[in-house]
């Protein structure tokens, strides 16, 4: 009987033994796939993106004659022109316009602006014979960097065989040098992939979530306190509750829409701008954040407020002496988490009109702007190969500022524990 | 020994108040609490005597607490929870609609069964009462409340040094002195304190209880404690209670060696509980 009985719990200990080893296997593969995945699409916008980060410079030696520009104004001064001059110097045996429009294209349309500057901030180089590295353009960017196959016909790439030879050429002196593009992180967008920079998408995501978190959470810190503090806990509050987690789970197009209809349609407030943008993000976040903030009052121990109240502290001094106090680190990590949501949303911004073409760095929140992951679609609906690698860096970009987002909610929730 | 334990209709007694020396500082008069439909207290008739200790006893869930929160209307915030009845502190109904809770609650402090000091500095853990209650203008007057209270709760000499450090930092027992200290900076008339050393090591306890005896001077004090020993060691009066009403109330010793009720004795001597 006793053997019996041994005989069963031992095959029975068998059995668990091997349906948590089973379950383990499994939990582990999960994990390894979903971080492979992780893994592959972070990697292939890393190799794509990386190169973006680089832009390929041509030298270009260029007399500045100071009988064509006045040193009182230079701004005057018609540099394209000069410019069109040194490259047909460089390469003095081209005949056809066709020949000589293909040269011209071989650096970026803003040479000319770019040189402009270099000579207003040293002027004294007029009159003399200067080098300038400027811009190459994008067809040429892109051939340097490998994306362009020479071995498919002539007529079909991008990049003619005359092209390529001056192009040799600019190599052979060492007229070619690849640099940091700080233009890309300074600059604002434009039709040209190797002017194009994102400054102008971030610094409109920044005002945007600006805009959002100063409606936000205030708001929902306050929805929060007065619904787990202060409400009756009866009917109404838990209909109220509901509907909270319910709009936290309304497409983010619908809170577009709404900002469609009532900021810009009744209200008027200016179409394009961060200032609506973030007032529809805080539409967006405001559920997320009442969420988070109820939760992390809910986590004040009850202790707590039994000791500030015994103590013959009002309801309203408990909570605003010790349990906001107290929540505080939370409600921020839930709203940096909201808000991380909201950098990242693209589809109400579009409804408000953030997807306008804006070369303008904006100033302030009633500027036109776009935000970084509209820049992002924008980008990736170009047809220039140019933009296929500013995509992919804007995207890494975003990831960057999603992450470090995040980090900072980890380290304030660290803190918020630390406490007890 | 069915019918000993069932509550009768002389659940409370009358043989009480008469047998008690004293001035009375909380009359408590035909008290019922209800939470929701249920009745947690029926027809309490207790007095609580000016400087001593009362202790409350009885068997778990018998109503010591509900009683303890009664006093300094914390059952106000349960929102289930109705009291009935009259209680005066200091011939003064502290249900009447001229009562404010918050002076009710300052001159009716409390100290709870798990030390509870805000998570701020020491010196702000006891100055938090007199400032809410703007007791002391000045700055110099709040540090000499600061150092009193400390001092009175026996924590001077270990916390002196360390007054900006967070009081969450001191030991359990520390904690629970500390709490104390912070209850007697607002000189509260009354202290309650819910079992104020379940969750302390003897030693800690043996020093709660040394305090308890040397505040007796100033303050009344009430304390539910389920210690048999602590009663009759810190207590001079003490009240059973069972079931929701009051069994026995009396001098510390005659309850002790010769208990009138029953359930009393079955209790003190570990039948019941
Ligand atoms: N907040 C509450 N809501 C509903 N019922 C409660 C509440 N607090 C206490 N009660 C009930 O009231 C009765 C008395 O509880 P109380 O806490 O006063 O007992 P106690 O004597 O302090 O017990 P213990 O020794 O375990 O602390 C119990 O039956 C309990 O279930
Ligand atoms: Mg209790």
């Amino acid at each position: 009987m006793t053997d019996n009985i041994n005989i069963l719990i031992a095959s029975s200990n068998a059995k668990r033994q091997s349906a948590e080893r089973s379950f383990r296997v499994y939990g582990i593969f999960a994990i390894i796939l979903s971080l492979s995945f992780l893994f592959i699409m972070i990697g292939s916008i890393g190799l794509r993106g990386a190169t973006a980060f680089k832009q390929s410079f041509v030298q270009i030696e260029m007399e500045i004659p100071s009988d064509k520009i006045d040193a009182d104004n230079i701004k005057r001064a018609r540099f394209g022109k000069l410019l069109k001059a040194a490259l047909r110097d460089s390469f003095p045996d081209l005949k056809s316009r066709k020949e000589k429009k293909q040269l011209y294209k071989l650096i970026s349309s803003n040479a000319e602006y770019s040189i402009r500057d270099q000579v207003l901030q040293s002027p004294e180089i007029i009159g003399t014979k200067a080098k300038f590295w400027v811009r190459a353009s994008s067809d040429v960017d892109m051939y340097l960097k490998g994306y362009i196959d020479t071995n498919i016909p002539e007529d079909q790439r991008r990049i003619s065989d005359l092209q390529l030879s001056w192009i040799g050429k600019f190599q052979d002196a060492g007229q070619i040098e690849s640099r940091f593009n700080t233009r890309f992180f300074l600059g604002g967008d434009s039709r040209e992939p190797e002017q194009a920079g994102i400054l102008g998408a971030v610094i409109g995501s920044a005002l945007s979530l600006l805009v959002c978190f100063l409606i936000a959470f205030p708001l929902g810190v306050f929805a929060a306190v007065y619904l787990e503090e202060f409400a009756p806990k009866g009917k109404l509050s838990r209909v109220i509750e509901i509907n909270i987690n319910n709009l936290a789970a309304v497409p983010s197009i619908v809170f577009g829409l709404l900002g469609l209809a009532i900021f810009l349609n009744f209200f008027n407030l200016p179409r394009s701008t961060p200032l609506v943008g973030g007032m529809v993000l805080a539409l967006m976040t405001l559920p997320t954040i009442i969420i988070a903030s109820r939760a992390a009052l809910r986590a004040v121990p009850p202790s707590i407020r039994q000791a500030a109240i015994g103590l013959g502290a009002s309801k309203v001094q408990t909570t605003f002496h010790h349990v906001i106090p107290l929540a505080m680190p939370g409600m921020l990590t839930g709203s940096i988490i909201g808000m991380a949501q909201a950098l990242g949303e693209t589809a109400p911004l579009l409804m408000i009109g953030m997807v306008a073409f804006i070369v303008d760095v904006p100033q302030g929140i009633t500027d036109a702007a776009t935000a970084l992951p509209v820049q992002i679609f924008l980008w990736a609906d170009s047809p220039e190969r140019g933009f296929l690698e500013k995509t992919s860096a804007a995207i890494l970009v975003l990831l960057v500022f999603l992450i470090v987002m995040n980090l900072v909610a980890i380290i304030l929730r660290r803190r918020l524990e630390k406490r007890w | 020994m069915n019918s000993v334990v069932m509550p009768n209709e002389l659940g409370t007694t009358d043989y009480q108040t008469e047998l008690i020396a004293g001035k009375s500082i909380i009359q408590a008069r035909d008290v019922d609490v209800f939470y929701g439909d249920k009745q947690a207290l029926f027809g309490m008739e207790l007095d609580i005597y000016e400087n001593s200790v009362t202790s409350l006893i009885g068997p778990s869930g018998c109503g010591k607490s509900t009683l303890l929160r009664c006093f300094n209307r914390m059952n106000d915030v349960i929102s289930t929870c109705r009291v009935t009845g009259s209680i005066e502190l200091d011939s003064q109904d502290i249900h009447a609609p001229e009562v404010d809770v918050v002076a009710l609650r300052q001159k009716v402090g409390m100290v709870f069964q798990k030390p509870n000091p805000f998570p701020k500095s020491i010196y702000d853990n006891i100055a938090y009462g007199p400032r809410i209650h703007n007791m002391t203008p000045s700055k110099v007057e709040l540090d000499e409340v600061v150092e009193k209270s400390l001092k009175r709760a026996g924590l001077w000499e270990e916390a002196k040094d360390r007054l900006d450090k967070p009081g969450t930092g001191l030991s359990g027992g520390q904690q629970q002195r500390l709490c104390i200290a912070r209850a007697i900076a607002v000189e509260p008339k009354v202290i309650l304190m819910d079992e104020p050393c379940s969750a302390l090591d003897p030693i800690a306890t043996a020093k709660i209880e040394e305090l308890i005896d040397e505040l007796r001077q100033r303050f009344t004090i009430i304390i539910v404690t389920h210690s048999m020993q602590q009663a009759a060691r810190i207590s001079q009066h003490t009240a059973f209670f069972h079931m929701g009403y009051l069994v026995e109330f009396g001098e510390t010793g005659d309850i002790f060696s010769a208990p009138k009720d029953e359930r009393t004795q079955n209790y003190i001597t570990g039948r019941i509980g």
